[in-house]
């Protein structure tokens, strides 16, 4: 190391260089992000300019576009639901529970599950998971139907809004799941050492040692799993028989965003297109303002990472 | 309570440290117990295997921790129901995951042979198809062209996304002083990440469309496009794994005199690169998988074309799209879906192997500890 | 620093997978390659690139196929992006030709003029396919429907396979007492378009909406992606009934379709009948053949619900290579032996011999850009 005291111009400029590349791929980040929204944007303005009779459904932009902002909001709320605690489940099992040879194979399992192509997904959601669940909706259409959202019938294809939420929670439990185990191996062993060593048992050892360390990186890998169930086009397409707004989840209809720009993008074009594109604007903002509200929640749980 | 415990086969030998503690045998006798009432509940409504597992499951988590709670106490039954919790979700989530692997076994091992991997779809019409269903011969036509297309752009998408992402997430976390322009990237960074597929796709033709003529497709501009998936993945895994670096370790490198951008280099990233390389396999395979913006960026082809920088290309994603979605032959469908559920296994395998790899780059580099 | 040597770990992991799958084929047919083609007229060069409709892929297999062997110079390669994405990529010049469900508008044709030149583009028929209405329905095969009752049934009017206004059509059928399940398609596509254009002319009373490509919002019903996708809803749904290209319809039944005062079977011979009294557009150039099916025809042995596909290519190109590449792909296209390949591959109609003609002197009058 007396090398680098010695030669401390030398040093100097690699800090410089190194300093000047970082801050160079930030901007260039910054500057590509504006590059899609101004693109999006120059797109998307003939919609908000046009005569309301003109688009989608006669009644202006707006009332085309907020059925299918519920619908993606739901579908990423059933994902999430479904997605967050199992996720982290199973990667506290991996990380805390289970035997460390194993862990590695699990680990190595889920982390090959992310890269399963949605087209896949969407396939078995059609050839596997939807005519299985026909049983359990119609069941619930009898017996919980009181619900708004069980209200019968049932559909018989079994392709419906729960379905694709389900679909779409195992496409994002990988992501979640991988994220969230390595965080839960970086928490510092001297804490969980500690806590044992003071006789807390396993769970109040994660308790009190690992979730506060692991929260702000949990919840990052909720987003980016909250990312993907936003913006999946195929497997929602595939899986989905889309309709208007309703409330039941087990009955044919809702549409995401996303899937109906999918649907509709390859024969659109004019005014149609600009629609679409002013719908995946619209998508763009629901993520800023999901993602808003989650760095709002990390940044009060600041204190707990290691490099402030 | 205690009668339950001298009724245990060993209690021969007992002292103060084992009193208050259920036996091994325990808590495999309430397993078996709410297998048996799983199985009558669920025949109450009817008896599929499926809701025999979860009644099981909720009655042997309810069960374990109230049969722990009444010997051990409080604390330990909620340890007990934690674990068991844990165990549960474990289940829950391998299910589905095991079913999705199971079909693409069971669909695609059928179509995985020497055509598949080794010849492309040149040529291929739906005649030969339609021959090949009505003599029952062995299906032709492959994927190669997709195999070539997916590994090339794959590159080329990691080459320029990796850099780009790792010095970011550095900025991020070693550089910035959390100033406006740091929480402005790390802000906009996550609104990346919910960029609609598509739309990533037309910015990258249209960008492409300005400076080389419209309609460019090749399989530099699907590249660029996945990159901008692909770069939020980078920086956000990233910068979480190298803010639980320990600073401890940052200042005892600068306490012997070390400058910062080798600290960065040599003690900061080694110490997170098992954490970096997972999330850089994380993001390529999510963009391994896309198919939308592939479609609008490198067009579909059935011919092998080697060059990224001219021509259009196929990916084993479009490929799959495609076959699945307008068969070879409308008539007879079979063939196209075996080629697809081979192709997407196919992909499966790719990825495997890159996780592989990224397990050995963060063995081979990771500093040696105690875990 | 790191990064380089992962990046250079990737691009040596890269480089041996590539090595290892090196030894791949083009020739994916097993077929020796025609080296003394018999067709030695024919020595044209280059790639042609087009984009466009989904709906005449498997077709378009079919023609570059059949092309590249009697071309071995050529390529065409075709992006199955769908008819909008096409004929937009085609106005940008960006592609050389388009396939497209639906001929030009007035708004694209002024816009052809400027990449085209005066004579801007003109849009042949290549593809004629009957679209089928299919159902599956145990037991039944054939069901006679008139284009009102056709309307009913999918605006979910009509609930019952034995309601009185199908069974009235058909005597001597047995008809269960299934509930209709009505599936549709969920993307946006020349099929829909096309199907509902017939309900709306032919049975104007009930079916109110708009035409487009788009399913009526306000019909709540089963849908799935795609002409496969409908399918094999349909295939596994006792009771279900919709609409698909003739070609993908395998072992459902299909319905036959009142036009005059018979029934009318799909097939193929039907449908190219049915564009053959389709009025030309007016206001185009002299060459271009857009169509205007007559939906509600009375021809007798016609069958209206066709889907026709258009070739669009421009009047004048910019240098001879390309004019002679086009020329040679479209004249194959139209051909006797270019229309049979696409029936064998894809199952659709062959355009008639008079249509042949004139689409054969269209494509003769494409020129250099003066």
């Amino acid at each position: 190391m007396s090398q680098t005291l010695t030669e401390t111009g030398r040093g100097r400029t690699g800090d410089k260089v190194f300093s000047g590349l970082t801050l160079a791929a930030g901007c260039l980040i910054l500057f590509v992000l504006f590059c899609v929204a101004a693109f999006l944007l120059w797109q998307a303005l003939p919609t908000f300019g046009a005569d309301p009779s003109a688009i989608s459904g006669g009644n202006g932009f707006w009332a085309y576009i907020w059925p299918i902002v519920i619908g993606t909001l739901i579908a990423a709320a059933i994902a999430l639901v479904l997605a967050t605690p199992v996720g982290v489940g199973v990667a506290l099992f991996i990380s805390h529970y289970a035997p460390r040879r194993l862990a590695q194979g699990l680990g190595y399992v889920v982390d090959l599950l992310a890269a399963i192509p949605s087209v896949v997904y969407g396939a078995w959601g059609i050839a596997v998971l939807a005519p299985a669940l026909v049983g359990p909706y119609t069941w619930l259409a009898e017996n919980a139907g009181w619900i708004p959202i069980f209200e019968g019938p049932a559909s018989q294809t079994g392709k419906t809004m729960l379905t694709a939420g389900i679909v779409l929670s195992v496409m994002i439990l990988p992501i979640i799941t991988s994220l969230s185990r390595e965080i839960f191996l970086q928490a510092p062993k001297l804490h969980e050492e500690a806590a044992l060593a003071m006789g807390a048992t396993r769970w109040e050892m994660i308790k009190m040692a690992v979730f506060p360390f692991a929260r702000p990186g949990v919840i990052s890998a909720v987003m980016l799993g909250l990312g993907r169930a936003l913006g999946e086009t195929m497997a929602v397409a595939m899986v989905l028989s889309g309709g208007g707004l309703i409330a039941s989840l087990i009955k044919s209809g809702n549409q995401t965003i996303a899937a109906e720009v999918a649907l509709n993008f390859p024969e659109a074009y004019g005014l149609r297109l600009s629609e679409l594109i002013a719908a995946g604007l619209v998508l763009f903002v629901i993520t800023l303002a999901v993602n808003m509200i989650a760095r709002w929640i990390i940044s009060r749980h600041k204190e707990f990472s290691g490099a402030n | 309570m205690s009668k339950l415990l001298t009724d245990a086969p060993a209690p021969a030998k007992r002292n103060t440290l084992t009193k208050n503690q259920l036996p091994g045998w325990a808590i495999w006798a309430v397993a078996a117990g709410s297998l048996i009432l799983g199985a009558a509940v669920s025949s109450l409504i009817g008896f599929s295997l499926v809701s025999w597992a979860l009644i099981s499951a909720v009655i042997f988590v309810i069960a374990g921790y109230v049969v722990t709670l009444s010997v051990e106490g409080a604390r330990k039954a909620k340890d007990r129901f934690a674990t068991n919790l844990i165990f549960a979700t474990f289940i829950i989530a391998v299910v589905p995951l095991i079913s999705v692997i199971w079909t693409v076994l069971q669909n695609g091992i059928a179509g995985l042979s020497y055509n598949l991997v080794f010849t492309s779809m040149n040529g291929m019409t739906g005649m030969v198809d339609n021959e090949t269903v009505a003599n029952g011969t062995e299906v032709l036509g492959g994927a190669y062209h997709g195999i070539i297309g997916t590994l090339l752009i794959t590159m080329w998408a990691t080459i320029i996304s990796v850099p780009i992402g790792l010095l970011t997430a550095v900025y991020l976390v070693e550089y910035s002083k959390g100033g406006a322009l740091s929480r402005g990237i790390t802000f906009f960074v996550d609104v990346m990440t919910g960029i609609p597929s598509i739309v990533a796709g037309l910015f990258a033709a249209a960008l492409f469309g300005l400076i080389f003529g419209p309609s460019t497709r090749t399989g530099f501009v699907a590249a660029v496009a996945l990159s901008v998936l692909m770069i939020p993945v980078v920086v956000r895994s990233t910068e979480e794994m190298l803010k639980i670096v320990p600073n401890e370790l940052r200042e005892a490198s600068y306490a012997l005199g070390v400058r910062k951008w080798r600290t960065v280099l040599k003690v900061v990233v080694p110490t997170a690169i098992s954490g970096i390389a997972s999330g850089v396999t994380l993001a390529i395979a999510r963009i391994i998988g896309e198919t939308a913006p592939l479609l609008v960026t490198a067009g579909f082809v059935n011919s092998i074309n080697w060059n990224v920088f001219g021509g259009w290309m196929t990916t084993l994603p479009t490929y799959i799209y495609r076959q699945l979605m307008n068969p070879t032959s409308p008539t007879n469908v079979e063939p196209s879906m075996q080629r697809a559920w081979a192709a997407a296994l196919i992909l499966i395998i790719f990825v495997m192997l890159l996780n592989l790899f990224a397990r050995l780059i963060a063995r081979i580099f990771a500093p040696k500890t105690g875990r | 620093m790191k990064a380089i040597r992962i990046g250079r770990a990737a691009a040596v992991l890269s480089v041996a997978a590539l090595a290892l799958t090196a030894c791949g084929s083009d020739n994916a047919t097993g077929n020796q390659a025609p080296a003394g083609s018999t067709d030695s007229a024919s020595t044209v060069s280059g790639t042609l690139s087009g984009a466009g409709a989904s709906s005449q892929d498997s077709a378009m297999q079919a023609w570059m196929a059949g092309f590249t062997a009697k071309n071995p110079e050529a390529n065409v390669q075709y992006s199955p992006d769908g008819s909008g994405a096409g004929r937009d990529a085609f106005l940008a010049g960006g592609v050389q030709f388009a396939g497209s469900d639906a001929y030009m508008d007035d708004e694209e044709w002024k816009q052809a003029q400027e990449v085209c030149g005066p004579d801007g583009a003109m849009n042949i028929p290549g593809y004629v396919s009957p679209i089928a209405v299919a159902f599956n329905l145990e037991g039944v095969d054939s069901v006679n429907m008139d284009a009102e009752t056709i309307a009913k049934v999918f605006r979910g009017e009509i609930t019952k396979w034995n309601d009185e206004a199908i069974a009235s059509q058909n005597e001597g059928v047995e008809l269960p007492d299934t509930a209709i399940t009505v599936v549709h398609r969920s993307d946006e596509s020349g099929t829909t378009e096309n199907f509902v254009e017939y309900l709306s002319a032919a049975a104007g009373d009930v079916w109110t909406d708009e035409v487009s490509g788009d399913w009526p919002a306000k019909i709540q019903a089963e849908n799935a992606q795609g002409t496969s996708g409908v399918v094999s809803t349909t295939t596994a749904t006792d009771g279900a009934i919709t609409y698909a290209d003739a070609s993908a319809v395998g072992g459902l039944g299909t319905v036959k379709v009142k036009v005059g005062e018979e029934y009318v079977e799909l097939s193929a011979e039907a449908a190219s009948k049915a564009v053959e009294v389709a009025t030309p557009v007016e206001g185009r150039s002299d060459v271009d053949m857009s169509l205007d099916l007559e939906r509600d025809t009375t021809e007798s042995g016609a069958y209206p619900i066709v889907l026709v596909s258009y070739h669009i290519y421009c009047s004048t190109y910019a240098d001879q290579n390309t004019v002679d590449l086009v020329k040679a792909f479209g004249s194959y296209v139209i051909s006797e032996e270019g229309q049979q390949a696409a029936q064998d591959s894809a199952g659709n109609a062959p355009i008639s011999e008079t249509l042949r003609e004139q689409a054969q002197k269209a494509i003769d009058s494409i020129s250099v850009k003066s």
